[in-house]
């Protein structure tokens, strides 16, 4: 009996529509998003990630929607991230059928809410989000802000060391850097990482080659989230798993989903 | 029909979705008449041990349990839903919970916590929640287990140590995981449970 690790399938949501940037620029619209978790779900993802990018208040509540109808017809987790700013708009995507939240700029601009969030809903639904990228810092990595145009002038390792004291169950951590590059998760990232943090630890940003996946979980990463390889068909999540069952990980028979 | 509890807590919409897939009636209610007398109950919870179990009590969900198993009628308990049936639970201070079984519920032992995500379990060969998914993974988040047998029933599953994964006691069952974030397996179990209704 062992845990398996866990290959997430990131759609970003605007407006009702998935998109994937490139390097958060240059959006190209990739399809209905409850149709496109209902095929994950199928094809063996164990677990489903929704980044919401809208602007406006009212794609925001379009996302509550997409969110509600996903939950009713895929029975895998599903993490929804993106604006959330208060306990009130984690209790509002928990009820629509979330079963976890990510919080990114919110909880940099005010690390309190992370303990605030712990405290009523429990640790377990709470990701950490982390744009990072490197940086003359102390660690050599920096968190970033604005899709990781701006800096936030804090260590990306002394962060993390924060919000797993103030109490999140899990960390994401996606490297500016690799993002939409498809060149290889930052591997000199997630093992600065999980150097520093006992919490689950999902990589994310520069997923490309089938290597790249096996790479991050031999650095320490728990799950590997990836967007545009799935999206755009590069690799299924089936020979994901296939590659890394034959590197000796355990992974989740795709043909349970 | 099938009544899920309410009593604060959480994503109750996709619990109720799963169970809706055999086809039955289910409920999401805090009424003790609906919960105590449909055929099967789920006790759902997510959160920290205590909190869960004011919530029950706030409900008399404690009471309920009892009175549905003195009457012979199923109970599904789910992840917290399923520790605040034992004895304690030591989370953020020592607690007492249900105590259908004496077992206490302790922090596990392992280098990464929360155990989250998909995990095998090692069934009991009498178990009938796990026909046919013998094999399968579930979905766990949690960082708390018992890590001893309880019932008659007892499946277990490893995160650091052998901790209780499932337990089967005639007319009350629980399980550690979440059948209804478990994928085709979770509803398989769900179905296997709603047959014995």
């Amino acid at each position: 009996m062992t845990l398996s690790v866990r290959i997430i399938p990131c759609l970003d949501v605007t407006d009702g529509r998935v998109v994937k940037g490139v390097n958060f620029t240059n959006l190209v619209d990739a399809g209905d998003p409850v149709e496109m978790a209902a095929l994950y779900g199928r094809e063996g993802a164990d677990e489903l990630t929704f980044l919401d990018i809208s602007a406006s208040v009212a794609g925001r509540e379009t996302t509550l929607d997409v969110v509600r109808r996903t939950a009713e017809q895929v029975f895998i987790p599903l993490t929804v991230g993106g604006g959330i700013r208060t306990v009130e708009d984690v209790d509002r995507l928990l009820r629509a059928g979330a079963d976890k939240v990510s919080i990114n700029t919110a909880a940099i601009a005010r690390p309190e809410l992370i303990a605030e969030i712990a405290d009523r809903f429990g640790s377990q639904v709470l990701v950490i989000s982390i744009d990072a990228r490197r940086a003359r810092t102390e660690s050599g990595f920096e968190v970033t802000t604005h899709g990781g145009r701006e800096s936030a002038g804090l260590d990306a390792l002394t962060w993390v060391e924060k919000a797993c004291e103030l109490g999140v169950g899990e960390i994401l951590l996606n490297s500016m850097d690799a993002d939409g590059t498809r060149a290889g998760y930052d591997i000199g990232m997630i093992t600065a990482v999980r150097a520093v943090s006992k919490v689950p630890l999902i990589a994310s940003g520069g997923a490309g080659a089938l290597e790249d996946f096996s790479a991050a979980l031999d650095a320490g990463a728990d799950a590997l989230l990836a967007a545009s390889v799935f999206h755009f068909g590069v690799h299924r999540i089936g020979d994901v798993k296939k590659h890394l069952s034959k590197n000796n990980y355990s992974v989740r028979n795709a043909h349970t989903a | 029909m099938i009544a899920i509890l309410d009593y604060g807590s959480g994503n109750l919409r996709s619990a109720q979705r799963a169970f809706e897939t055999s086809g039955r009636e289910v409920l999401i209610t805090s009424d003790y008449e609906t919960a105590l007398n449909a055929e099967g109950l789920v006790v759902p919870g997510v959160g920290a041990f205590a909190a869960c179990m004011n919530g029950l009590i706030a409900v008399r969900g404690d009471q309920l349990v009892r009175e549905r198993i003195a009457l012979k009628r199923q109970t599904l308990g789910i992840c917290v839903g399923m520790q605040i049936l034992f004895a304690h639970g030591i989370e953020h201070g020592n607690h007492k919970g249900v105590g259908i079984w004496k077992n206490t519920v302790e922090k596990l032992d392992a280098p990464i916590l929360p155990h989250m995500g998909w995990n095998t379990v090692s069934v009991h060969p009498s178990s009938k929640l796990f026909t046919g998914i013998e094999n399968e993974s579930f979905y766990f988040v949690h960082s708390f287990a018992v890590k001893d047998s309880a019932g008659e029933f007892s499946t277990f599953s490893h995160h650091g140590e052998d901790f209780l994964a499932a337990v089967e006691d005639g007319v009350i069952s629980a399980t550690q995981f979440h059948p209804e974030k478990s994928g085709e397996a979770g509803l398989q179990l769900i179905e296997n449970w709603i047959s014995t209704l």
